[in-house]
């Protein structure tokens, strides 16, 4: 075999090699949760913290809260960490999770564009926001996608009495998507949207939007954390998935979350019962 | 399917019919060849003999009646084909004669040393290490009847192997046949050109119309060729 | 016209920096789909290979689900590879859901079609022409195609590199089977689609723009070898 033919097989070797997955033996754990933990940037503050205490990784795979206890159902991830109570309530109910723990929470704002076509700005209520909105039938975007924010927008329009199924027209643009995506539609369409403040504040595409109201105690957005139940589904990591959640509940863990800030400004509060 | 007795003869073609699709080609031709005597076909344009020819080395199964070597109707091994464009495989002069032997399962070290004297025996052992597809056509044609001799052949079927090359080329290619000839291989071969079978032919098949019009010595042949077709071909009449 | 000249700006800076965590990002893109490539060469070569040279019952078949196959999109397969995947499915037991193997998977089914019916393409081209003196030096239709494999290799290389182009640029397969996990299964295109839906847009076409370069520097390696190719070899 020539030179040239021997250089070129090497390098492939080890080319291929080289793509041999490591298989490095990590402790680590997968836990779903959602896409307003993810792009709030709060993970990318906290794990580390917790992955030097401890040396376990933290697999996170961001999607809606529906598809998180879904995902979780399924058996693939460890932990699960949310924000829907009733949906959260279920999950153990149903026997997936093992107890439901109260870890934080920040709160939703109503965005809206600067022009404020349906005089919105400025308020402190939310139910009568989302009615003027109505009224004016002005564009506003929803989730739409099983997810914790869009089920407590979902509950805000039935507080505040509206029956979207009859009310809802061309002014009403459900998309089907995360937060961000979202939030980006509303920018370009410059449409009302309820969004976390979490990504709110992390968010970069605003266009002309603005805060329009906030403040509302109903607006206050609770987040907990399970762990799958191994009953369920034997493969989960209990003990390390269990050290995960007793370290984010812990003092330790409280004041790192609360640590946490964008601008100045505390994006979550912890408020785990002791 | 092939045999891998080293027998040949006699090749015999039964009552042996080709067609492709509507178009007959060849009709009822029954015939035997023996070796060593070297064999040439003629004949017009669409007479059919490349179909004759590969229907003699088994490349092509008759549509009806059989083709037996040495009473075998397996094809037999032994065999080898030139073609009229060579057919050069992307690599070096001296790994595409060596590739048949590969094929039939020769060690490394013999077929290099078979490979090496072919080429010698065609004058090109100069160039065993060129890729073959940058050589000239004659080369090239040198190269692929190397590669058939390496094989040790019982007969060498050659398709107008001269008609796509120079004068030159083309005289060194029949001095080639004519030592692998002498060599105890028979040669069947086809061409167009009637001063090239008279310069090498011993016996002539003549085809028209895909039936055998005359088979005889080539001394009878082109003194006095018998049927009509044969004598209008000879007068250059037909194309 | 300003997000992209601004997108312009942060790509430049970006690449300059050198920065640990783009590297990091790229450098598990070209890993999980070169493995993916060679994988599916592994398999789809020979394949299509077989299917220009042999003939076998259901040939045509294989055909024509081969080449429907190529145009595969690229979230269907990211599903079934999912559910086969997930703890809930059958091949749960393997535990490689969201890791660089799963990707790989996914990758390899999405881009094996298309080798194999290039393969395919390329030998049949070859098998037309040399058929004839290949079947009477006494190649069988197996021998034949690894002599066609090697004798079309330079073709068969570019063939490889279009499918390193389409594993690189999907998106939908990897982000559903990796989980976009930051430092695990973040590649290229997940990460701009993560940037894009955190509106971080001059970011997301920065990555656009060093991606984009990967693959041209990888369809220029394509031609160069092949112009190399018909001047050594003919």
């Amino acid at each position: 075999m020539n030179p040239l033919r021997r250089t070129l097989l090497a390098g492939l070797a080890a080319l291929t090699l080289a793509s041999v997955p490591s298989l490095a033996e990590d402790k680590f754990i997968v836990v779903s949760s959602t896409t307003s933990t993810e792009q709030s940037g709060l993970f990318g503050y906290l794990l580390p913290i917790f992955e030097k205490k401890t040396g376990i990784k933290v697999r996170v795979v961001a999607l809606g809260t529906g598809q998180a206890l879904d995902m979780a159902r399924r058996g693939d991830a460890d932990v699960v960490f949310v924000h829907d109570k009733a949906a959260e309530e279920k999950f153990v109910a149903e026997g997936f999770g093992i107890e439901r723990k109260e870890v934080m929470y920040n709160d939703f704002v109503l965005i809206g564009p600067k022009s404020d076509p349906a005089k919105v700005a400025g308020g402190k209520d939310i139910l009568a926001g989302l009615r003027k909105i109505e009224t004016a039938k002005a564009p506003f975007v929803s989730r739409g996608d099983n997810s914790g924010t869009h089920a407590a927008e979902l509950r805000y329009w039935k507080t505040a009495g509206i029956d979207l199924d009859k009310v809802k027209g061309p002014w009403y643009i459900d998309t089907g998507s995360g937060m961000g995506p979202a939030l980006n539609t509303a920018a370009s369409m410059n449409a009302y949207i309820l969004a976390d403040r979490g990504t709110w504040l992390s968010f970069k595409n605003r266009g002309a939007l603005t805060v329009a109201v906030e403040g509302d105690q109903r607006l206050f957005n609770q987040y907990g954390v399970m762990l799958v139940n191994p009953a369920k589904h034997p493969h989960v990591k209990k003990e390390l998935g269990q050290q995960f959640i007793d370290w984010v509940l812990s003092a330790e863990g409280q004041q790192a979350i609360a640590g946490y800030k964008i601008g100045g400004q505390q994006l979550f509060f912890p408020n785990a019962k002791r | 399917m092939m045999s891998h007795d080293r027998c040949v003869f006699p090749l015999e073609l039964a009552d042996v019919c080709f067609a492709s699709g509507e178009q007959r080609i060849i009709e009822h031709v029954s015939l035997a060849i023996d070796g060593p005597v070297r064999t040439i076909i003629l004949g017009a344009n669409g007479a059919g003999k490349s179909v004759l020819m590969r229907l003699m080395h088994g490349l092509l199964t008759p549509t009806s009646g059989a083709v037996r070597w040495c009473g075998n109707p397996e094809r037999a091994a032994a065999q080898a084909m030139v073609f009229q464009r060579p057919i050069m495989l992307r690599t070096t002069v001296i790994e595409n004669v060596a590739y048949g032997l590969k094929l039939a399962g020769i060690g490394r070290d013999e077929r290099r040393a078979r490979a090496a004297a072919a080429l010698t025996k065609v004058g090109l052992a100069h160039i065993a290490d060129r890729p073959a597809r940058v050589l000239s056509g004659g080369e090239q044609q040198r190269v692929a009847l190397a590669r058939a001799w390496a094989l040790d052949p019982l007969i060498l079927f050659l398709d107008e192997p001269t008609a796509s090359l120079d004068p030159g080329a083309a005289l060194e290619v029949e001095r080639i046949i004519g030592e692998i000839a002498a060599g105890g291989c028979k040669i069947v071969m086809t061409t167009h050109n009637l001063g090239q079978a008279r310069r090498l032919a011993d016996e002539v098949i003549f085809l028209h119309h895909g039936r055998v019009a005359e088979y005889a010595p080539a001394s009878v042949f082109f003194a006095l060729p018998r049927s009509p077709e044969a004598v209008s071909f000879m007068k250059g009449e037909l194309p | 016209m300003g997000t992209l000249t601004d997108s312009l700006y942060a790509a430049i800076e970006l690449i300059a920096a050198g920065e640990g965590k783009l590297a990091e990002i790229v450098m598990l893109s070209v890993r999980v789909s070169f493995s993916a490539v060679g994988i599916a060469a592994l398999f789809g070569l020979p394949l299509g290979a077989l299917l220009a040279v042999g003939r076998f019952p259901g040939r045509q078949v294989l055909l024509v689900v081969i080449n429907g196959f190529m145009g595969l999109p690229s979230v269907v397969v990211g599903l079934v590879v999912y559910l086969l995947l997930s703890r809930a499915g059958p091949l749960g037991s393997l535990g490689i859901l969201f890791t660089p193997t799963a990707m790989i998977v996914a990758q390899t089914i999405l881009i094996m079609p298309l080798i194999a019916a290039l393969a395919r393409q390329i030998v049949a081209d070859a098998w037309t022409e040399y058929h004839e003196q290949l079947r009477s030096l006494g190649a069988d239709p197996w021998r034949a195609s690894l002599t066609l494999l090697w004798d079309t290799r330079f073709s068969l290389f570019t063939a490889l590199l279009a499918g390193f182009g389409r594993a690189a640029a999907e998106v939908g397969a990897v982000m559903i089977v990796g989980g976009n996990i930051d430092g695990v299964t973040r590649v290229m295109t997940t990460t701009i689609a993560l940037e894009t839906s955190k509106g971080d847009l001059p970011l997301a076409l920065a990555l656009g723009v060093v991606l984009i370069a990967i693959i041209l520097a990888v369809n220029t390696i394509a031609h160069v070898t092949r112009r190399w190719a018909i001047r050594r070899y003919g």
